[in-house]
């Protein structure tokens, strides 16, 4: 049995009809064929589903798509803005060479992306704490980390946010 | 990999929940951060027919203290629990256990209730809640509201005294004085996995004496293990490292560890002889 739902991804509505045990990963890909959003281990492990809901990092195979109604909801498609440019995290990415098969990667992106939204002088033990929530089987994590300090570096210059407070050595 | 079909619920109210509740509490979930149960749903290995989503209840977030004890409302969030500000021992303790509670994302939909009434041996605010000999308060709609102590709540392995038409709505803590020194260590293979062997403990050190001990020990049991012999050879005795040396050896010597593919019984107790003693530094400021 369906039921109606109305989902804002990236400032878009979709209108759409879902089973309750839709989830959140699967109706983005599926229903509102947004399949930046990749499905790896769909219990939780992996990360690569990683999406924001109202700004926080989530799982999108914990979460049912009828509980993001009223939400706001941003996946990687949501996060360059339109101008044919990168968003500072995916320039860093590009950069740092910081993806290699690139399965993973959406999940880094939202990760990353909102976790420094909301933390701009979060230090590189916090950013590495941070990252332990995705698996990544390629890169090997270094240029991962390096792509997300560099994002930082990009965001906070662009925000005029003080710079990062770095641990002690 | 996917749930199998459900009836989805999504009560306004405290009220209406319980009535969904009792209309089939044999068929039915209580769904709050779904940070356990989904990942049980995705593999089948829960397949309730109907979910209620308590997401959208009022006034079952936040944390507040009266007089000596603080009030954590059952649906709030392990990140929530993690940027708490009570000052003093408990808050720090809070504060530090979340840290080992899975992951950002994790933390920003699992609950703290959730995570209590799921009783898993390995659960970080389980532990808290045995150290700390919690009052779990639990609603249903035909007998109202009672409390249940952390030592009758968490009865086996995924099983509490929780009946099926109830809820759990909050979690009551003692607030601990400043002389309480509280800490956590734990041991997982990777960052943000269950602990293989966690050490919950707060000893309450007055004057250079233990004038109480209290030790809880997660991953060696199938629910939380107060270890009354630590605690026993800690009492009343004047804090030295040695004397928490002797209690973790006490420790070690009464656990009956389960022996896995994560590691065997010597194994978990070789890590209750490091981890205690750890926990027992890292509140102290020392790692």
């Amino acid at each position: 049995m369906t039921t109606p739902l109305r989902l804002y991804v990236n400032g878009d509505r979709y209108d759409l009809d879902v089973e309750p045990r839709r989830t959140l990963a699967d109706a983005l890909r599926d229903d509102c064929g947004l399949t930046g959003t990749h499905l790896g281990c769909e219990h939780g492990v992996c990360g690569a589903c990683t999406v924001l809901v109202d700004g926080q990092p989530v799982r999108a195979c914990l979460m049912f798509a009828v509980q993001a109604e009223g939400s706001s909801v941003r996946t990687v498609e949501g996060l360059a803005p339109d101008d044919d440019t990168l968003h500072p995290v995916q320039q860093a990415f590009w950069d740092n060479h910081g993806l290699q098969c690139g399965f993973c990667t959406p999940g880094f992106l939202t990760l990353i992306t909102g976790y420094l939204e909301e933390n701009p002088t979060a230090n590189e033990e916090e950013l590495r704490d941070v990252l332990s929530s995705n698996l990544c089987r390629c890169t090997g994590y270094q240029n991962i980390i390096k792509a997300a300090l560099a994002a930082q570096r990009t965001m906070n210059a662009e925000s005029g946010a003080e710079p990062a407070e770095q641990a002690p050595a | 990999m996917k749930p199998s079909p459900f009836e989805y619920h999504r009560p306004e109210s405290l009220e209406e929940a319980l009535g969904m509740l009792a209309r089939d509490p044999d068929e039915s979930k209580v769904l709050a951060g779904g940070q356990s149960l989904v990942p049980m749903m995705n593999f089948r290995l829960a397949s309730p027919t109907r979910l209620i989503d308590i997401n959208r209840v009022p006034d079952l977030e936040g944390m507040s203290v009266s007089g000596d004890r603080l009030r954590v409302a059952a649906r709030t969030r392990h990140i929530d629990v993690q940027r708490n500000e009570l000052p003093g021992p408990l808050g720090e303790l809070l504060r530090e256990a979340a840290g080992h509670v899975g992951h950002l994302p994790i933390r920003t939909r699992g609950t703290f209730g959730g995570s209590i009434a799921h009783c898993d041996a390995a659960s970080e605010w389980c532990q808290v809640a045995a150290l700390l000999d919690a009052e779990m308060t639990v609603v249903s709609a035909s007998r109202g509201e009672r409390t249940i102590q952390a030592a009758d709540f968490f009865q086996s392995i995924f099983t509490t005294s929780l009946e099926l038409d109830e809820i759990l709505v909050a979690v009551t803590l003692p607030v601990l004085g400043e002389t309480w020194v509280t800490g956590i260590a734990e041991f997982a293979r990777r960052a943000g996995d269950f602990g293989i062997v966690t050490a919950t403990t707060a000893l309450n050190i007055v004057e250079g004496v233990v004038a109480e001990a209290r030790i809880s020990l997660g991953g060696v049991h199938e629910i939380p293990f107060r270890s009354e012999a630590a605690e026993t050879v800690l009492a009343g005795q004047a804090f030295t490292p040695e004397l928490v040396v002797a209690a973790a050896e006490a420790a070690a010597d009464e656990v009956d560890p389960p022996s896995d593919v994560h590691g065997d019984a010597d194994y978990r107790r070789d890590l209750v002889r490091a981890l205690l003693p750890r926990a027992v530094r890292s509140g102290m400021g020392a790692t």
